[in-house]
């Protein structure tokens, strides 16, 4: 049984390390490279698209994962009242979260269609704008319509693992708090916040994770254009080693998101950490 | 508090918000569907039809997408590599997970440890290396490439999962069972297993569903079209020149989730189980 164990820690470790050689050398597709050192690492901080990448990354993190959260713990208080149909809901809400990122990527693509977008065709209708919206036409509006295909499909994690940490919470706190004459809001602040922190911690490390190597929603829907603004490192990491067969320089991509990947490791890290503590649990 | 409130301040505050979220959340989908048993006169004329419903209903773009492309062909893979790998993942990490958990042998906690990091690993970071691993093995486009790759993030997500599961199986059983003189694998056979049954399916749905929408391994190691899955072979395949043929894009993202959606709905609970769990543990 230990030998399960070994067979995958090295399966794991061995690419990784291999990604992080293949980053130092200067391999190309069909041809074995020599080691260069930092050259790969050197030549991406001149390079203005891979800076507008790990821009373009940072910026469609930041602003997807808050637009999650945010959105995520609202849908799971709202979940968690006494509403009508609340399984049914819940079971049809996940639906999002597990139809194939991809195809559900290309039916944003269909929607952002600049000719045939049924939400411009709506809008107009209804009277709020004159002329179709140029959803993917020009940089800010394909960030923009990338961040809520991105949030569309992530909202429904956020808000299921959110609510089933809303539920561990004693009804009973809530009770104290009314008769003490809390306000909805002061509740919210003093018994659910604190409270829910913890998850609330790991959630947003697995969602920051999942977000800032995110791959399939930018290729599906924009392949990096237009003119590259919606470039995420993953993204150029593929179109640098896979199609343009700069396998190092691919590779070095990857490399450089790992210490961001280790940081937000770090703060779940912690996150866990003050979980086992406020439950006054033993440390294993 | 809900009976502190009034019932139109409920309807403002609570059933608003939840049909918004719903609506949004749900919308792609219904728009899908519609699209997909829309004709071609209606596709793009929204003037002389009503979108939101096909006029004419028709079977036109399922028939071209089972009948003129390599679809069938492609979900056979999908479903194909999803099996073997989920099969594959699910047995090496009841292995782990119970030697992780019960063997306790120095340094397990690390091994534990390390699994939840080895989860964490994305595959947009191992896509290259991978790729010239399995272009160096020669199994390159080929499906085995990726029933080979899948456990890399199956297995340790699997293992994670079920060790939050065995550790809920009280410890004394399996005391009986060892001063009854059963083996360790007699243990896990005969006692464990049976009582993980509700874990294993978590894990088994989860790892089914990830593997069906892996989409980045795919990519990268297949080239020929006949062993491609779904999401590539339709976003590959099937988006060709600058004229998108909507409607079957749109017939092939709908019998592409459909199976997912499926097996979903018959295990719902186990996968709200399996993915709370996960972010729990």
């Amino acid at each position: 049984m230990i030998p399960a164990a070994a067979i995958l820690l090295f399966f794991l470790t061995y690419p990784l390390g291999l990604g992080v050689w293949l980053g130092l050398t200067d391999t190309k597709l069909g041809r074995p490279g020599v080691f260069i050192g930092l050259e790969n690492f050197r030549s991406l901080l001149d390079d203005d698209v891979f800076r507008l990448a790990v821009f373009n990354t940072m910026l469609y993190t930041a602003v997807a994962c808050a637009l999650k959260l945010v959105l995520g713990l609202w849908l799971a208080l709202l979940l968690n009242r006494n509403i009508a149909f609340k399984a049914a809901i819940r079971a049809v809400m996940l639906l999002p979260f597990i139809a194939p990122t991809v195809l559900t990527a290309l039916v944003f693509w269909w929607l952002y269609d600049p000719q045939f977008s049924i939400i411009s065709w709506s809008l107009q209708k209804v009277g709020i704008i004159d002329s179709y919206i140029d959803f993917l036409g020009n940089p800010n509006a394909a960030r923009a319509s990338l961040i809520a295909a991105n949030v569309w499909r992530g909202i429904p994690f956020v808000a299921i693992s959110l609510l089933a940490g809303l539920q561990t919470i004693p009804v009973t706190l809530y009770e104290a708090a009314t008769l003490d004459g809390a306000s909805r809001w002061k509740m919210f602040r003093h018994v659910t916040y604190p409270l829910l922190t913890p998850i609330i911690a790991v959630v947003m490390t697995f969602s920051v994770l999942f977000t800032f190597t995110d791959f399939q929603l930018v290729y599906a829907i924009t392949r990096g254009g237009p003119l590259n603004a919606t470039h995420l490192m993953a993204t150029l990491s593929f179109q640098r080693a896979i199609a343009g067969g700069q396998l190092s320089e691919g590779a070095a991509i990857s490399t450089l998101m790992i210490p961001f990947l280790l940081a937000a490791i770090l703060f779940s890290f912690f996150g866990l950490q003050r979980r086992r503590w406020q439950q006054g649990g033993r440390d294993e | 508090m809900g009976y502190l409130e009034t019932r139109s301040a409920r309807l403002l505050t609570v059933y608003l918000p939840l049909g918004t979220f719903l609506f949004v959340l749900l919308f792609p989908f219904y728009w899908m569907t519609v699209t997909t048993f829309k004709g071609k006169d209606e596709l793009y004329d929204y003037s002389r039809f009503n979108p939101f419903w096909p006029t004419h209903p028709t079977l036109e773009n399922i028939k071209k997408l089972f009948f003129d492309t390599q679809y069938p062909l492609w979900l056979w893979n999908t479903m194909l590599v999803s099996f073997i790998s989920t099969f594959v993942s699910l047995s090496c990490s009841v292995l782990a997970a119970y030697a992780i958990e019960r063997l306790r042998f120095k340094g397990s906690r690390y091994i534990g440890m390390s699994i939840f990091l080895a989860y964490l690993i994305p595959p947009s970071i191992l896509f290259i290396p991978l790729a010239t691993l399995v272009f160096k093995l020669g199994i390159f486009d080929t499906r085995l490439a990726l029933i080979l790759t899948y456990p890399t993030f199956l297995i340790p997500f699997c293992t994670w999962l079920l060790m939050g599961y065995f550790r809920t199986i009280p410890f004394e059983l399996e005391e009986c069972a060892l001063i009854d003189g059963a083996t360790r694998l007699q243990i896990l056979v005969k006692i464990i297993l049976p009582l993980a049954v509700p874990g294993l399916i978590s894990a088994g749905i989860f790892a089914f569903t990830l593997s069906w929408n892996e989409f980045i391994y795919a990519l990268t190691f297949i080239s020929s079209s006949e062993v491609k899955t779904v999401p590539v072979g339709v976003l590959t395949e099937l988006v060709e020149g600058d004229v998108y043929h909507w409607g079957s894009l749109m017939a092939g993202a709908l019998c592409g989730s459909l199976p997912v959606a499926i097996l979903y709905s018959f295990f719902v609970e186990h996968y709200v189980a399996g993915m709370t769990g996960a972010v729990k543990e």
